[in-house]
């Protein structure tokens, strides 16, 4: 053992020596690091030195260093495009949509099945809507158009109603609607689990004590199970606040099509379009930049507020 | 003391409409499945009418034989489980590794690199920079682009790494080194035989990311030869739509249409069973996950 450095009157190791030590002890645990080290150095920070093509007039044959230096023109142009109002209202007004419709749905599933009176029926509903997770979004989009087409299932069943076939898919105002909701049928039974979890954890005997002040079932809920759920729902909800802009690109890009593409164009979709399809790679870089740093305030500041609110941070 | 007591006359009305809203969940998730299922089997003349409700019509398997006939549905689906075989073993070893060391308190310069790794959560040069990196690799339109680019995720480490925390404790550690046992040893004859469970977890995410995603095979690759199903998926179900409208022949277009239909449906089973069939056997490790992934931190 080596001694360590005595250090005004106390034994306390330098910062570099303990690093030493434990690099030597630990050589390993280090070395189990290099894998993914070395991943996100290729695939993240390689790419945000290469992030400055949003601030220069970039062409392959110059590289990086010889394109010239065009400061901000790249954002200017994208914040007076015609497209920029429509872009971020699209994105921001489908994101909230779904945030908002889709968040009550887990926690009444959870609780329905937490009041299930036949197990039967509890484990078979379980069962039942999970398994549309772990459907692909192709195929998720790829049911819609069969069923939402002319002869599809759903204008077979409004047919028997008496309602003429509605255009599902082409009619632009019906397209926010059907993305949140085909979420919410896809996803509402994975997202209970947590929800579920949190219900299990109440003890069984506040739920005696409800029951022997005379609490129906529904006083229960509202008296019991909601406060304990409650931290759970709040740090959720705050965290996908934080992702308001960062909506997928897979669903919407296979859900687009020319009759709906006025509410469909989101900004994940127009850097896909203007960057590899149109090779404007500056000017790619440069929207796909601005809408990561606004995620990235909104992500902070919504922290900022959740540490603030419950005392729970998530960074 | 719940049996005990007699149930008021609220608390059974509530138990009847829960027992409705539950079985009428079960039916809005489940039949849209079933009727995949069922409409996959019926002649589409008869989906198409309007006659397939709850069972099959005029059952002919003319959509699966078309599929079984179709090379692009082979290649893709070799081509997936290629990518999710490899993706998910490079990415649990990778994950395992790095959730167990960030779970190891007297790692020096812990919370520098594990801020390291969070950062990328959080930022990124976006999709242009990204291509470009691939591009300067010489990595675009290879296969293994698609299968390194699935193959780490930083929220999963963080998973492994609350596992590791919380299941195995230091002094484990401790009693082992006494008796001589180094930290390679440790991991490989103790650790990894106790992490079954979130090996499962981790597994299942990769293999469920990696199956189900077509982005990166979208951006990277370039040769039909390579493609995944779902790309091929999204040919068949999404961008077939436009079947030429100048053919003269109004019936042979009909008929193509037809089959076209039956196909599509075909397809989405087949596309789903193994990722539906993977699901139950998991099930219990899945739900894992999220509870681990819940207590993150």
């Amino acid at each position: 053992m080596q001694t360590a450095p005595v250090v005004s009157g106390c034994v306390k190791r330098s910062w570099y020596a303990g690093f030493i030590q434990s690099l030597r002890r630990n050589w390993i645990l280090y070395a189990f690091l290099v894998p993914t080290l070395a991943y996100l150095i290729i695939f993240q920070y390689w790419p945000l030195y290469g992030v400055q093509i949003a601030f220069r007039k970039f062409t392959a044959s110059k590289g990086i260093w010889g394109s010239a230096w065009v400061g901000m023109q790249n954002f200017e142009k994208f914040f007076n495009s015609y497209m920029f109002k429509d872009l971020l209202v699209n994105t921001v007004v489908l994101s909230v949509y779904q945030l908002i419709a889709a968040f009550p749905f887990p926690i009444i599933l959870a609780l329905m099945l937490n009041y299930s009176v036949s197990n039967r029926l509890r484990r078979a509903t379980q069962m039942v809507t999970y398994a549309p997770h772990f459907i692909s979004t192709v195929v998720l989009v790829g049911m819609m158009s069969v069923f939402m087409g002319q002869t599809g299932l759903f204008n077979t069943l409004l047919g028997k109603l008496g309602i003429g076939p509605v255009a599902f898919l082409s009619d632009s105002s019906m397209f926010r609607d059907i993305y949140v909701w085909s979420h919410i049928w896809q996803r509402t039974g994975y997202n209970s689990v947590i929800y579920i979890a949190a219900l299990a954890s109440v003890s069984p005997e506040l739920h005696e004590a409800a029951i022997v002040d005379g609490a129906n079932k529904l006083q229960r809920i509202w008296h019991v199970d909601i406060p304990a759920i409650l931290p759970t729902a709040v740090i959720l909800l705050i965290m996908s606040t934080g992702n308001v802009l960062s909506l997928g690109f897979e669903k919407v890009y296979l859900m687009q099509n020319d009759l709906n593409l006025n509410v469909a164009e989101i900004i994940s979709t127009y850097v896909y379009k203007i960057g590899l399809l149109n090779a404007q790679y500056s000017y790619s870089t440069a929207i796909g930049l601005f809408n990561n740093i606004v995620n990235l305030v909104i992500l902070l500041s919504v922290n900022k507020l959740a540490d603030r609110l419950s005392g729970t941070s998530l960074l | 003391m719940i049996g005990i007591r007699r149930k008021s006359r609220f608390d059974r009305g509530f138990d009847i409409i829960n027992t409705f809203l539950l079985v009428l969940s079960l039916l809005v998730v489940l039949y849209p499945l079933y009727f995949i299922l069922i409409a996959s089997v019926s002649d589409a003349t008869s989906i198409a009418s309007g006659k397939v409700i709850l069972l099959p019509q005029n059952v002919s398997f003319i959509g699966y034989q078309r599929i079984l006939e179709d090379q692009r549905i082979w290649t893709g689906y070799g081509n997936s489980i290629l990518y999710t075989v490899a993706s998910t073993a490079i990415g649990v070893i990778a994950t395992v590794m790095a959730g167990y060391s960030f779970s190891r308190k007297d790692l020096a310069g812990r919370k520098v690199l594990i801020s390291l790794y969070i950062f990328t959560m959080y930022f990124s040069g976006g999709l242009i920079p990204t291509y470009l990196v691939v591009k300067q690799l010489g990595l675009i339109g290879s296969p293994w682009t698609v299968i390194l680019l699935g193959s780490v995720s930083v929220y999963n480490i963080i998973i492994a790494r609350s596992f590791f925390a919380s299941s195995i404790p230091p002094e484990l550690f401790e009693a082992a080194s006494i008796d001589g046992c180094g930290n390679g040893r440790f991991f490989i004859s103790i650790v990894v035989p106790l992490s079954k469970s979130i090996i499962a977890v981790l597994a299942l995410y990769y293999a469920v990311a990696q199956w189900n995603g077509y982005f990166n095979a979208l951006v990277y690759l370039n040769k039909q030869q390579h493609y995944p199903l779902q790309m091929v998926l999204r040919e068949i179900l999404i961008g077939s739509q436009s079947i030429q409208a100048d053919v003269a022949d109004v019936d042979a277009i009909q008929e193509m249409q037809r089959i076209a239909a039956t196909v599509r449906y075909g397809v989405i089973v087949v596309a789903s069973v193994p990722m539906l069939m993977l699901y139950p056997l998991v099930q219990k490790y899945f739900v894992k996950g999220v509870m681990i992934g819940s207590v993150k931190g």
